[in-house]
C-alpha cells in the first residue's frame, strides 16, 4: 500500500519544499521506495532544491497528458537509493493539474510500488495547492512561529477537513501532523516568539517536528542537497527524527532550549 | 544595547499578544467555517418556523418571536430545539 502524504502550509516561504525534499530524502534512506512530486505548476523549484534541475526532460503535466510515461520522467536521486523526484511543469496554465490527471499519475506510482507519495504543495489555497492535498492520506502541515504563517495553517487545516478526497467521500479523515520549522529557542524564551505549546494549542493537531533555525537550510539549498543529509547539523538531525517519527519510532523533541549563557555573555552578546 | 537591556529587563513579551490575538481571530473563523457547512441543512428552519407558526394559529394567536427554532450540531447527532411560548390566556 502506499501513503500519499501532502506537504502544506498556506503561507509561502516557511519551508514546504526543504521539507518535502528532507522528508522524502529521510524515508528513502529508512529503505522505503519513495518519489516526491512538485505540484508548483509554473514556479518549478523542487528540482533546484533536490539538486537534479539540470536533469529534468520530461513533468508532471506531459505525464499527466500522457506525452511521457513514469520511466521517461521520474528523476532518480544520485545520493540516496530509492528515491525518485517528479518535477512541476513551467507551462502557466495553472489548471493544467486535474484531478483526474492526478489521479491518474497517483494510481501508476502506486502501480509501481511506491510506498511513500510526497506531495510538495503550492502556497494558496488555488488549484495547485487543492489538487496537492485532494488525494492525501495524511498531510504534515509546515508552521512557522508567526502570526500569519500560524492562521494560513488552519485555514488549510479547514480544506483539508472538508475538501480532501477523504472528507468528501467521507472516510476517515486526513492524518494532520504539525511541522513548526525556523524555530528560535532564545527568542521564546525572551517572549519575542510563539512557543511549540502555544502553536500545538492555538491548531490543536499532534506535532511531528520542531526544525531550529539554521544557516545550514541556506547553504543546503545553494548546493541542491536535502537538509536531512546534513547529519552534523541540528536541522538536519531534526528532520532526521520527523521522518523516524513519520515511520512510528518514539523520539523525544530536541533544539527546543537554549544552552544557559554565562553573566558575561548575556551582558555583552553572543 | 545589550548592556540597557540587562539592565532595563527583558523586552515586552510580544508572543503573548500573539497568541492571544491568533486564539480569538482563529476560534472566529473556525465558527464561520462550521456555520457555512451546516447552513445547507439549516437553510429550511426559516419555512419550518412559518410553518410551525402558522399551525399555532390556528388555535392560538402568538407573536412571531413567540417560537425560536434552533440547530444544534455535535459530533454525532444534531439536535432541533423548537420553543413556542404560549401566551397567559390561551390556556
Amino acid at each position: 500500500m502506499s501513503k500519499i502524504i501532502v506537504v502544506t502550509s498556506g503561507k509561502g516561504g516557511v519551508g514546504k519544499t526543504t521539507t518535502s525534499a528532507s522528508i522524502a530524502a529521510g524515508l528513502a534512506r529508512a529503505g522505503k521506495k519513495t518519489v516526491v512530486i512538485d505540484f508548483d505548476v509554473g514556479l518549478r523549484n523542487l528540482d533546484l532544491i533536490m539538486g537534479c534541475e539540470r536533469r529534468v526532460v520530461y513533468d508532471f503535466v506531459n505525464l499527466i497528458n500522457g506525452e511521457s510515461n513514469l520511466k521517461q520522467t521520474l528523476i532518480r536521486d544520485k545520493r540516496v537509493d530509492n528515491l525518485w523526484i517528479l518535477p512541476a511543469s513551467q507551462t502557466r496554465d495553472k489548471d493544467a493539474l486535474s484531478k483526474e490527471g492526478v489521479e491518474k499519475v497517483l494510481k501508476d506510482l502506486m502501480r509501481d510500488k511506491f510506498e511513500y507519495i510526497i506531495c510538495d504543495s503550492p502556497a494558496g489555497i488555488e488549484q495547485g495547492a487543492r489538487m496537492a492535498l485532494y488525494y492525501a492520506d495524511e498531510a504534515i502541515v509546515v508552521t512557522n512561529p508567526e502570526v500569519s504563517s500560524v492562521r494560513d495553517s488552519d485555514r488549510i487545516l479547514g480544506i483539508l477537513q472538508s475538501k480532501s478526497r477523504r472528507a468528501e467521500m467521507n472516510q476517515s479523515p486526513v492524518t494532520e501532523r504539525l511541522l513548526v520549522t525556523r524555530y528560535d529557542p532564545e527568542r521564546v524564551d525572551t517572549g519575542q516568539m510563539l512557543s511549540v505549546n502555544d502553536i500545538v494549542e492555538l491548531l490543536a493537531i499532534p506535532l511531528l517536528g520542531v526544525i531550529p533555525e539554521s544557516k545550514v537550510v541556506l547553504e543546503s539549498s545553494n548546493q541542491g542537497r536535502p537538509v536531512v543529509l546534513e547529519n552534523e547539523s541540528e536541522a538536519g538531525q531534526a528532520y532526521d527524527d520527523a521522518v523516524a517519527r513519520l515511520l512510528g519510532e518514539k523520539r523525544p523533541m530536541r533544539f527546543l532550549t537554549t544552552e544557559k549563557k554565562g553573566f558575561f555573555k548575556r551582558l555583552f552578546g553572543r | 544595547m545589550k548592556l540597557l537591556e540587562f539592565f532595563r529587563g527583558k523586552r515586552g513579551d510580544t508572543a503573548n499578544i500573539a497568541k492571544e490575538r491568533l486564539s480569538v481571530v482563529i476560534a472566529h473563523e473556525r465558527n464561520k467555517r462550521t456555520d457555512s457547512s451546516s447552513s445547507k441543512h439549516a437553510e429550511y428552519l426559516p419555512k419550518l418556523k412559518q410553518d410551525v407558526l402558522d399551525v399555532i394559529r390556528k388555535y392560538v394567536t402568538i407573536d412571531e418571536e413567540d417560537v425560536t427554532v434552533r440547530l444544534d450540531k455535535s459530533e454525532d447527532r444534531d439536535v432541533l430545539e423548537l420553543n413556542i411560548n404560549l401566551p397567559d390566556h390561551a390556556a
